[in-house]
C-alpha cells in the first residue's frame, strides 16, 4: 500500500506518548512554596556548608527581582512558582553498592525506559549516574573512572567531597543573575552531576545520566557542572523521559562546561519529556540555561535531539574565550500536535581565531511551532573568527510552523560569517525519485526525514545514536522507518 | 520639555490651522492618541533593538517652520535627476516649492497630498486610500498621521502610465536651527497602470533635521510600481522611513533603497500581499562611512498563494559606521505555493564598523520555497591580488570588488540615467575615480 505524507500526518497525530507511566515511590517532599526558608530547609536537608547555602540565597533574593521572560515565540501559562513543591528525594537510602539493592520498582521503571543499568554495564560501556527525581541512588563505574582520576558524581556528593572545585566553576559560566530561570534554579536545585576530568586525561568511556520526573507536583531543577582540565576530554550523554501528566510540570536545569585550554568537551542530550497528549493537554515545561566556556585552543561541542517537552526554551551557547577556540552546536527539534520549541543556541566569539559551526533541523507537525532563535557575536577583539550557520525546516501538514530568528551581531572587520535558512516540505519530485527507482512511498519518506536529521545524528556517540533515532520515530516516523 | 510632549502639545496649534470638519479629522486625532500613549519607541523593543532614538529626541526641533525660503534652481539641480525629463514634486522645508515643481494632471495625477485631502474631488479616493495600508499601531506612522498634511500624491487611472519618471525632492534649508519634517506620499496605481518614482531627502546645511516619512503604495491588479529611494544626505540628517505596500493579483513592486549617507537612517518597508501571483521585490545597496547609522527593517506578508517575493541587501561598512538588516518574511497559512527569497551580504571595511543582522522566517505554511541567506566577509584576497597583478592599484581594485559585490542590485534599476548616477555615487563613496564609467 502507498504510504502518503496525509497518512504519516495522522499517524502523527494520533501516536500516543508511549513512556507514560508512573512509579509509586515514597518521597520525601518538602511542602509547596518558595521562600527563603524553604531555600535554607533544602540546603539543609542535604547538609550543604554555609557558602552553598548563602550562594543559593544569594540567588533567591535576585530571583525575587526579576521578571519572566516573555521575548520568546512561545505561549503557555505561567507557572504559579508558589503551587511546586522544590524537593523531593526518593525515600529509600543510603545508597546502594550493588545494583540488587536497589528498589525493584526503581528497577522496573528502567527497564520500561529501556534503561538496564545491567546491560549498559557489561555491553555499553557507559557509567550511569542515574537521577530519580532529584537525589541520585545509583552510580556505576566510580571505580574505573577513580583509576584515572575522573570526578563523576552527584553534585551535591561534589558539594561535600570536593567543595573547593564546586566553589571555583559553579557560577563561573552561568551566574545567578543570568536569567530568570538561571536564578531559580541556582536558589533551589535539588541535585545534578558533577564531572571533573583531570589534565590530560581523555575519558575511556560515555559519562551519561538519566533524568527523570518522577513526583507529582514536583519541579525538578538540575544542575550539572561539567570541567574538563587542561588537555582532556570527555563525551557527556545526557537523556530524559518522564511520566505522563496532567498538570504542567517545570523543568528548569542549568548545565554548566568549562573547557580549560586545550580540553574538549562533547555534550550530547535526548530530550523527551512529556510533550502533552494530542489535545496540547499537560507536557513538560522545559526552560534550560545551558553554556559553556572554552579556554585556549579548547573545543565544546553540543548535540541535542528535541523531542519532547510541550513548551522548551533552550539555547546551549559557548563563550569562544580562549583563541583558536571552537564552538559547535548540532541540533534536531521535532515538535508534533501542540508542543512549542524555541531553541537554538549562542555563539559569543572572544578569543582570536575562533570557530563555530551551527546546524539546526526543525521539523514541526500537527498544530506545533518551532522556533529556531540564535545569536552568533563577534568582538571587536575576535579577529578572524569565523562561523558557519545552517537552519533547516521540514514542515508537515498545513497546521503547523516554523521560525527563524537568527541574530548576528559583528564588530570585528575580520569576522567571516555565513548563515543560511531554508524550510521546506518533503518535495513530490523527491517522492517521485525514490518511486521511479522502485522504492515504495514509505520508504521514500522514512529516507527523506532520516537524510534530513542525519547531520545531526551522525555527531551523536554510537550508544545514544540509536536510542536518539527510535525517539524521532517514535515523534515521528511512526512505522515508516 | 522632551520632543513628545512637544509634539503632542503641538498637535492643538497644528489642528487651529486646518479644517476641523475634515473627514481626515478623526484619523489625526485617533493618531495623536496612540502617539501620546505609545511615545517614541525605545531599544528595549525588540524591533528598535539596534537603533536608539534618544540623541534625536534631546534636540529641540521646531516642528512647524516660520518662514518660507527660496531656492533657485541652478543651486539645487544636482539633487535632480537631471539627465532626463522628469515629474518634479519639491518641498523646501517641508513647503510645496511651485516654482520648483512640475505637477500634472494630463490624464494621471502627479500633484500634492494637501490638496487631495482638502480638495471635495479627491475626497472618495482619500476615504478609500488614507491612511488605510500604514500600520496604525505603529507610534512613528501615527505620529506622520497626525501631523499629515503636505507630501506627494500620485494618482494613476487604469491602464494609464504618466509619460515620464516621477521625483519628489524633499529639501532642508537650515533657517531653523533645528527642523522636523514629516511628510506623507499615497501612491496609488489602478489596474494594469504603470509609475516609477524617485524620492531623495536632502538637507543643504550643516543643521539638524529629523524627518520622519510616511509613504503608502497602493498596486492594484496587475499594476506596475517602481520606488526608488536615494538617501545620500549629510551628517546631521536622520530620516525615518516608514513604506507601507499594499500589492493585488498580479502586480509588481519593486522598491531600491539606496543608502549612502545621513546620520541616522531607518527603512521600515512593509509589503502586504493581498492576492495571488504577485511580485514583490525589496533590494538595498547601503555603503557608509564615518559614524553613519542605518537600519533597514522590512517585512514581507505573504498572505495568498503563488506569490513571490525576492530581497538583496548588500551592505559596506567603514568608518566607525552601524548597519542594522532585519528582514521578515511572514507567510500564511493559506499562503501556499510561495516563492521568497532573501539575501543580505556585508563587508566590513574597518575595525570599528559594526553590522547586526537577523534574517527572520515565520512560515505557517507547508508547501513554500523559503529561503535565507546572509553573510559577512572580506573582500577576496586572491581576487585583489590578481588585479593588482595587471596594474590596477589596490584602492582602484577593493573598489572594483566592491562595485561588482554591490552590482547585481542595480540590475533591476530600470531607468538608466539613475543607474548611471547610482554608479558614480558608488564610485565617489568608495573614494576612486577610475577613469572609465563603472
Amino acid at each position: 500500500m502507498a504510504y502518503t505524507e496525509e497518512e504519516l500526518k495522522k499517524e502523527l497525530e494520533t501516536k500516543e506518548y508511549e513512556y507514560g507511566f508512573y512509579t509509586d515511590i515514597e518521597s520525601d517532599t518538602l511542602p509547596k512554596g518558595l521562600n527563603e526558608d524553604i531555600v535554607k530547609a533544602i540546603s539543609l536537608k542535604k547538609n550543604e556548608p554555609e557558602w552553598m547555602t548563602e550562594w543559593r540565597l544569594e540567588a533567591f533574593r535576585i530571583w525575587q527581582e526579576m521578571e519572566e521572560p516573555e521575548w520568546a515565540n512561545v505561549t503557555y501559562e505561567k507557572p504559579d512558582f508558589q503551587a511546586i513543591s522544590y524537593y523531593s528525594a526518593p525515600n529509600k537510602k543510603p545508597k546502594y553498592e550493588s545494583l540488587d539493592e536497589v528498589d525493584p520498582e526503581l528497577l522496573d521503571t528502567f527497564k520500561k525506559l529501556g534503561i538496564s543499568l545491567d546491560e549498559q554495564k557489561k555491553l555499553a560501556g557507559v557509567a550511569v549516574d542515574v537521577v530519580m527525581d532529584s537525589v541520585s541512588v545509583a552510580t556505576t563505574f566510580k571505580k574505573t573512572l577513580a583509576e584515572k582520576g575522573i570526578i563523576f558524581c552527584s553534585i551535591s556528593e561534589a558539594i561535600q567531597e570536593h567543595p573547593d572545585l564546586v566553589k571555583k566553576y559553579i557560577g563561573s559560566v552561568v551566574p545567578q543573575k543570568d536569567n530568570f530561570y538561571a536564578a531559580l534554579n541556582s536558589a533551589v536545585f535539588s541535585d545534578g552531576s558533577f564531572c571533573y576530568i583531570p589534565k590530560g586525561v581523555r575519558c575511556p568511556m560515555e559519562l551519561s545520566t538519566y533524568f527523570r520526573i518522577n513526583q507529582a507536583g514536583t519541579g525538578q531543577f538540575e544542575r550539572t557542572l561539567v570541567v574538563a582540565d587542561e588537555g582532556s576530554y570527555v563525551s557527556y550523554l545526557e537523556g530524559c523521559t518522564a511520566p505522563m501528566r496532567d498538570e504542567n510540570q517545570l523543568h528548569a536545569a542549568v548545565v554548566e562546561l568549562i573547557a580549560l585550554d586545550d580540553a574538549e568537551i562533547k555534550y550530547s542530550t535526548v530530550q523527551n519529556w512529556f510533550p502533552g497528549n494530542k489535545e496540547g493537554k499537560g507536557g513538560v515545561f522545559n526552560f534550560v540555561t545551558k553554556r559553556g566556556l572554552c579556554e585556549n585552543n579548547a573545543k565544546i561541542s553540543w548535540t541535542q535531539v528535541e523531542t519532547g517537552s510541550a513548551v522548551t526554551w533552550k539555547y546551549p551557547s559557548c563563550v569562544l574565550k580562549g583563541n583558536n577556540s571552537i564552538g559547535e552546536f548540532y541540533s534536531i527539534a521535532v515538535t508534533n500536535n501542540y508542543q512549542q520549541a524555541d531553541t537554538g543556541t549562542k555563539m559569543i566569539h572572544l578569543g582570536k581565531n575562533t570557530k563555530s559551526t551551527i546546524i539546526s533541523k526543525g521539523i514541526s507537525a500537527g498544530k506545533s511551532q518551532n522556533s529556531y532563535r540564535g545569536l552568533v557575536q563577534v568582538n571587536s577583539r575576535a579577529e578572524n573568527a569565523r562561523n558557519f550557520s545552517q537552519c533547516d525546516s521540514l514542515l508537515m501538514g498545513n497546521e503547523c510552523g516554523a521560525h527563524t530568528f537568527p541574530y548576528i551581531e559583528t564588530k570585528n572587520k575580520s569576522a567571516q560569517i555565513e548563515h543560511e535558512a531554508t524550510t521546506s516540505k518533503i518535495g513530490e519530485d523527491q517522492i517521485f525519485y525514490c518511486n521511479q527507482r522502485g522504492i515504495d512511498t514509505e520508504k521514500a519518506i522514512a529516507l527523506i526525514v532520516n537524510g534530513f536529521s542525519k547531520e545531526v545524528l551522525n555527531k551523536l556517540p554510537m550508544e545514544f545514536a540509536v536510542e536518539a533515532q527510535k525517539l524521532l520515530e517514535i515523534s515521528l516516523e511512526g512505522s515508516v522507518g | 520639555m522632551d520632543l513628545k510632549d512637544k509634539l503632542v502639545s503641538s498637535f492643538m496649534a497644528f489642528e487651529d490651522g486646518i479644517d476641523v470638519n475634515d473627514p481626515v479629522h478623526d484619523i489625526r486625532s485617533e493618531a495623536i492618541k496612540n502617539f501620546e500613549t505609545k511615545g517614541f519607541p525605545s531599544k528595549k523593543e525588540e524591533a528598535w533593538k539596534y537603533t536608539s532614538l534618544n540623541n534625536l529626541q534631546k534636540i529641540d526641533f521646531s516642528v512647524f517652520p516660520k518662514q518660507e525660503s527660496a531656492l533657485e534652481y541652478k543651486d539645487i539641480k544636482k539633487y535632480f535627476l537631471h539627465e532626463i525629463d522628469t515629474y518634479k514634486i519639491v518641498f523646501v522645508d517641508g513647503i510645496y516649492s511651485s516654482y520648483l515643481s512640475e505637477t500634472t494632471h494630463d490624464g494621471v495625477d502627479v500633484c500634492l497630498m494637501s490638496s487631495a485631502l482638502t480638495k471635495p474631488m479627491y475626497r472618495q479616493i482619500i476615504e478609500l486610500y488614507f491612511n488605510k495600508i500604514a500600520k496604525k499601531e505603529d507610534s512613528l506612522t501615527s505620529l506622520n498621521t497626525a501631523f499629515s498634511k503636505e507630501g506627494a500624491y500620485i494618482y494613476i487611472p487604469k491602464n494609464k502610465a504618466p509619460r515620464k519618471p516621477i521625483q519628489i525632492l524633499h529639501l532642508a534649508t537650515g533657517n531653523e536651527a533645528s527642523l522636523m519634517l514629516q511628510p506623507r506620499n499615497l501612491i496609488i496605481a489602478e489596474e494594469n497602470a504603470e509609475v516609477q518614482v524617485i524620492e531623495r531627502h536632502q538637507s543643504l546645511t550643516s543643521n539638524e533635521v529629523f524627518t520622519n516619512s510616511v509613504t503608502e503604495i497602493f498596486a492594484a491588479k496587475d499594476a506596475r510600481v517602481d520606488y526608488y529611494k536615494l538617501q545620500n544626505d549629510n551628517a546631521n540628517a536622520s530620516l525615518i522611513d516608514n513604506t507601507y505596500i499594499d500589492q493585488k493579483d498580479n502586480s509588481v513592486v519593486r522598491v531600491h533603497t539606496f543608502s549612502f549617507g545621513g546620520k541616522l537612517t531607518r527603512n521600515n518597508l512593509n509589503y502586504y500581499q493581498n492576492g495571488e501571483r504577485i511580485d514583490s521585490t525589496l533590494k538595498g545597496i547601503t555603503i557608509l562611512d564615518g559614524k553613519q547609522h542605518v537600519d533597514h527593517y522590512t517585512l514581507v506578508h505573504h498572505a495568498q498563494p503563488n506569490c513571490e517575493s525576492h530581497q538583496d541587501y548588500k551592505g559596506i561598512y567603514d568608518g566607525s559606521s552601524t548597519g542594522v538588516f532585519n528582514g521578515k518574511i511572514l507567510v500564511d497559512k493559506i499562503a501556499q505555493k510561495t516563492d521568497a527569497f532573501q539575501q543580505n551580504n556585508n563587508v566590513l571595511i574597518s575595525d570599528k564598523a559594526t553590522l547586526n543582522t537577523k534574517p527572520q522566517l515565520e512560515i505557517f505554511a507547508d508547501d513554500v520555497k523559503c529561503s535565507h541567506g546572509c553573510t559577512i566577509g572580506q573582500l577576496d584576497e586572491d581576487a585583489l591580488f590578481y588585479l593588482q597583478s595587471r596594474g590596477i592599484p589596490k584602492k582602484e581594485a577593493g573598489a572594483l570588488l566592491m562595485y561588482a559585490f554591490a552590482n547585481n542590485v542595480l540590475e533591476s534599476v530600470r531607468i538608466p540615467e539613475l543607474k548611471a548616477r547610482v554608479n558614480k555615487l558608488i564610485a565617489n563613496k568608495l573614494g576612486v575615480r577610475l577613469g572609465f564609467e563603472l
